[in-house]
C-alpha cells in the first residue's frame, strides 16, 4: 500500500482550522510537543511500515 | 558460605613453564578471566581439553560492573554444571516501573512464560558471578589459571601463536595452538595484533552507586526519565544480592568525573532518591562512559576474540557480558571438534560470522535505547517526551518507550550450519533458533529438557507413545556411533511410558509445552547442536538426512 497523497479528507479546510486551532495560544515549544505526540498517534494509526517511510522521506525531501 | 569474593586474592605461583628451555607448547590459551573467559575455559576443560587461562590481575571483578543476566545466559551455566549457585544467589524479578518526570508512566511485567527452569533475568554483582564460575573452573583437572600473567607479547606462527608473558618473577614465553582473547573492552590481544574495535563512542557520563541498605523497596527494575531529584537526566535502580541497590545516575558529557565521585557529591543524589530519612552505606562509586562497537572480523587465523575484546555494547540492556557467555557457548564445541581433528578449522569461521551477526544485534539494541535515552538533538528530545507522555494512556507509546532492551540470544537463522527447512513447520524453533526449555519427566521424575540436549549434538524424536519399531530403535541408538556422536532423545506424551530402548533417553512431555513449542507432531526430529541451537528439523526420521546435517553443522560434508 503506497502513501495516498490524492485528497482523502472530505472537508480538507475544517481539518486545517482544527490543526491550528489545536495550537493555539501554545508557546512554540508545546507546540512541537503538540505535533511530535500527533505525529506518533497518527503513525500508529497508519501502522504500515512502508507507507510511513514513503512519507518520511516526502516530509524530509521537500526541506 | 560464600567468600568474599570482592577482596580475594588468587595466588600467583611460579610454573614449569617459566624455566623452560624452549617455550612449552599448550593447545589453546584463553587471555582473561573475566565470565567470558571463565566460561570459555571451564567449556574447553569440560569437553576433556588441556587448557591454559592466564590472567594479568589477582583479583576478581572489582567494583560495580554487570548484573542482570538473562536465562539464555543461565541455561548455559546449567549446561556447565554452575547454574544453580548463580541461581540460587541472584535476585529475580519481573516487574520493571518507568517513570516520567514526577509521575509513574507505565509498569511492564516480563511475565515469565510458565514452563520454562531459569526466570528471564536474575541480577547479581559480577564479582559472584566470576567467584562462582572461578570456584568450578579451580577444581578442574585440565585446567591451569595463572593468575598475574600478563600478555605483553605476541607473535603470530605458521601453525599457532607465540607469547611473552609478564610474570612478578619477570617474563617467559610459550606457545600455543590456538589463542582465545577474552581480555576485555581494551584488549591487549588487539592491541598487539595492530587491530582495532570500531562503531560510536557516546558522548555521555554515568554515575554508578551501589548503595547498602535494608529498604523495603520491591524488588523491581525502575527507571526514571527527568525525574525531580535529577533533572534532564535519567535514573535506574535495580537490586543486586545481600541488600546491595545499584543506582545509575546519568550525567551528562560536562560533568567532571573526578568531582561526582566525591561522597559530598553522591550523598546528596542518593538522598533525593531514596528519601532523607533512609539509611544507607555506599559500597562502592565509580563514573563511567560507554561505546558500541565491535571488531571487523572475530577470528584472525588463530587468535580468535570473544566478549568484550570483540565487541562492546552500552550497558541498557544488559548484553555485554550476557552476549559474551553466548560467544563462549559458540566457541567450545567447534573449537574442540576441530582440536580433535574432527572438524576442519573453517568451523571456526562459523563462530566468527555468528556471533558478529549476534553483535551487529546487540548493538543495534543497545544504541536505540541509548538514543531514547540521552537524545542527541532538541527534536529528539521532543519526541522521546511526546512517547513518555502519551505511554500513561497508550498501549502502542509503551511498545515506544525504550529503557533498554534487555538481552535475548539471537536467532542464528542465516547460519551456514543450518540445514533450510525441507518440511513445514510453525512456531520459533527455526534452524538457528536457541532451543526452548520445557519441563519434562525422566523415569517419573520431574525434570527439563534442556537438562538432557546439548553438550553434543542430540536428536530429538518425538513419538505418539506407540513401540518404536526396532529399526528405528537400532538407527536412533546407532547415532551414538561414529566420529561425531549424536545423542539420541525419545519424547513421548504425558502418561505415555515407552520401554526404556538401549542408547535412548526417554522424556515424558510432561505438561505437553514441549510439542507445542517445538511444533512437533509424532515422527518429528529435532537436531540440537552442541549449544543448543537447532539446526535442522524434520517431519520424520532419517538416519542418512540426520547425519548429513551433522556434516553440515561441522563443516565436515
Ligand atoms: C556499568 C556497567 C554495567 C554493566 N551491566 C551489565 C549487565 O547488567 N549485564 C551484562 O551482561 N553485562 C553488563 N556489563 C558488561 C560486562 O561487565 C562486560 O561485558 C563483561 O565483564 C565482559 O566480560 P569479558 O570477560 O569479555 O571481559 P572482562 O570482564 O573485562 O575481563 C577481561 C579480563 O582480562 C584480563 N586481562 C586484561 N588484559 C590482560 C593481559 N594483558 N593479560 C592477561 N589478562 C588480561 C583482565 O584482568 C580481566 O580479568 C556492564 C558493564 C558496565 C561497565
Amino acid at each position: 500500500m503506497p502513501l495516498n497523497t490524492e485528497p482523502a479528507i472530505a472537508r480538507p479546510d475544517d481539518f486545517y482550522e482544527a490543526l491550528i486551532d489545536a495550537h493555539r495560544d501554545l508557546t512554540a515549544e508545546q507546540s512541537a510537543m503538540v505535533n511530535a505526540r500527533l505525529i506518533l498517534l497518527l503513525a500508529n494509526h497508519v501502522g504500515d511500515m512502508e507507507v510511513l517511510r514513503e512519507a518520511l522521506a516526502r516530509a524530509r525531501a521537500g526541506v | 558460605m560464600d567468600r568474599d569474593y570482592q577482596t580475594l586474592v588468587l595466588d600467583y605461583r611460579r610454573c614449569d613453564d617459566q624455566a623452560a628451555a624452549v617455550p612449552a607448547r599448550h593447545p589453546v590459551v584463553v587471555v582473561g578471566a573475566g565470565p567470558v573467559g571463565l566460561a570459555t575455559a571451564i567449556d574447553l576443560a569440560q569437553r576433556g581439553l588441556r587448557v591454559l587461562l592466564l590472567d594479568d590481575d589477582d583479583r576478581l571483578s572489582v567494583g560495580s560492573r554487570g548484573l542482570c543476566y538473562s536465562k539464555r545466559t543461565l541455561e548455559i551455566f546449567d549446561r556447565l554444571g554452575c547454574g544453580q549457585r548463580i541461581v540460587d544467589k541472584g535476585i529475580s524479578w519481573n516487574v520493571g516501573k518507568v517513570f516520567f518526570q514526577d509521575a509513574l508512566a507505565y509498569r511492564f511485567d516480563l511475565l515469565p512464560e510458565a514452563g520454562h527452569r531459569r526466570p528471564a533475568f536474575i541480577n547479581l554483582q559480577q564479582y559472584y558471578l566470576e567467584g562462582y564460575l572461578h570456584d568450578h573452573a579451580a577444581a578442574l583437572e585440565t585446567l591451569d589459571i595463572r593468575w598475574r600473567n600478563r600478555l605483553v607479547g605476541l607473535e603470530r606462527l605458521e601453525d599457532g601463536v607465540e607469547l611473552t608473558v609478564d610474570t612478578p618473577d619477570g617474563a617467559y614465553r610459550l606457545r600455543c595452538d590456538w589463542l582465545i582473547a577474552c581480555d576485555g573492552a581494551r584488549s591487549p590481544t588487539r592491541a598487539l595484533m595492530g587491530l582495532e574495535s570500531k562503531g560510536r563512542v557516546f558522548r555521555d557520563r554515568f554515575l554508578i552507586a551501589d548503595v547498602r541498605m535494608t529498604a523495603d523497596f520491591p524488588t523491581e527494575r525502575w527507571f526514571w526519565f527527568d525525574p525531580p531529584f535529577h533533572r534532564n537526566q535519567s535514573v535506574l535502580l535495580h537490586r543486586q544480592a545481600d541488600d546491595v541497590w545499584r543506582i545509575d545516575f546519568q550525567l551528562g558529557w560536562d560533568a567532571d568525573p573526578e568531582e561526582e565521585k566525591k561522597p559530598e557529591k553522591v550523598i546528596p543524589r542518593i538522598r533525593a532518591l531514596l528519601g532523607e530519612e533512609r539509611e544507607f552505606t555506599l559500597d562502592w562509586v565509580s563514573v563511567y562512559t560507554f561505546a558500541c562497537r565491535r571488531m571487523e572480523r572475530f577470528r584472525h587465523g588463530r587468535v580468535i576474540f570473544a566478549g568484550d575484546s570483540a565487541h562492546g555494547v552500552s550497558p541498557f540492556g544488559a548484553r555485554g557480558a550476557n552476549s559474551g557467555i553466548q560467544d563462549a557457548d559458540n566457541l567450545a564445541w567447534k573449537l574442540a571438534l576441530v582440536l580433535e581433528g574432527k572438524a576442519p578449522d573453517r568451523l571456526l569461521d562459523s563462530y566468527a560470522s555468528e556471533r558478529e551477526f549476534a553483535a551487529d544485534e546487540n548493538i543495534l539494541n543497545s544504541t536505540r535505547s541509548t538514543d531514547f535515552i540521552t537524545p542527541k538533538s532538541p527534536v529528539s528530545r521532543t519526541f522521546r517526551d511526546a512517547v513518555l507522555s502519551l505511554a500513561g494512556d497508550c498501549a502502542f507509546a509503551r511498545r515506544l518507550v525504550n529503557s533498554g532492551r534487555l538481552s535475548v540470544p539471537s536467532v542464528l537463522a542465516d547460519s551456514p550450519l543450518n540445514t533450510p527447512d525441507g518440511d513445514a513447520f510453525a512456531g520459533p524453533m527455526v534452524p538457528g533458533a536457541p532451543a526452548a526449555d520445557a519441563p519434562v519427566r525422566r523415569g517419573g521424575a520431574a525434570d527439563w529438557f534442556l537438562a538432557h540436549v546439548g553438550q553434543q549434538f542430540t536428536a530429538v524424536f518425538f513419538t505418539g507413545g506407540e513401540p518404536l519399531a526396532a529399526e528405528t530403535a537400532s538407527a536412533l541408538a546407532g547415532l551414538a556411533a561414529g566420529p561425531i556422536p549424536v545423542r539420541a532423545v525419545l519424547v513421548v506424551p504425558a502418561g505415555a511410558t515407552a520401554a526404556a530402548a538401549p542408547g535412548l533417553t526417554v522424556l515424558e512431555d510432561a505438561e505437553g509445552l514441549l510439542a507445542l513449542r517445538y511444533d512437533a507432531r509424532p515422527g518429528t526430529v529435532h537436531l540440537l547442536r552442541p549449544d543448543q541451537h537447532v539446526c535442522a528439523r524434520w517431519r520424520s526420521f532419517d538416519a542418512g538426512r540426520l547425519r548429513a546435517a551433522v556434516a553440515t553443522a561441522t563443516c565436515t560434508a
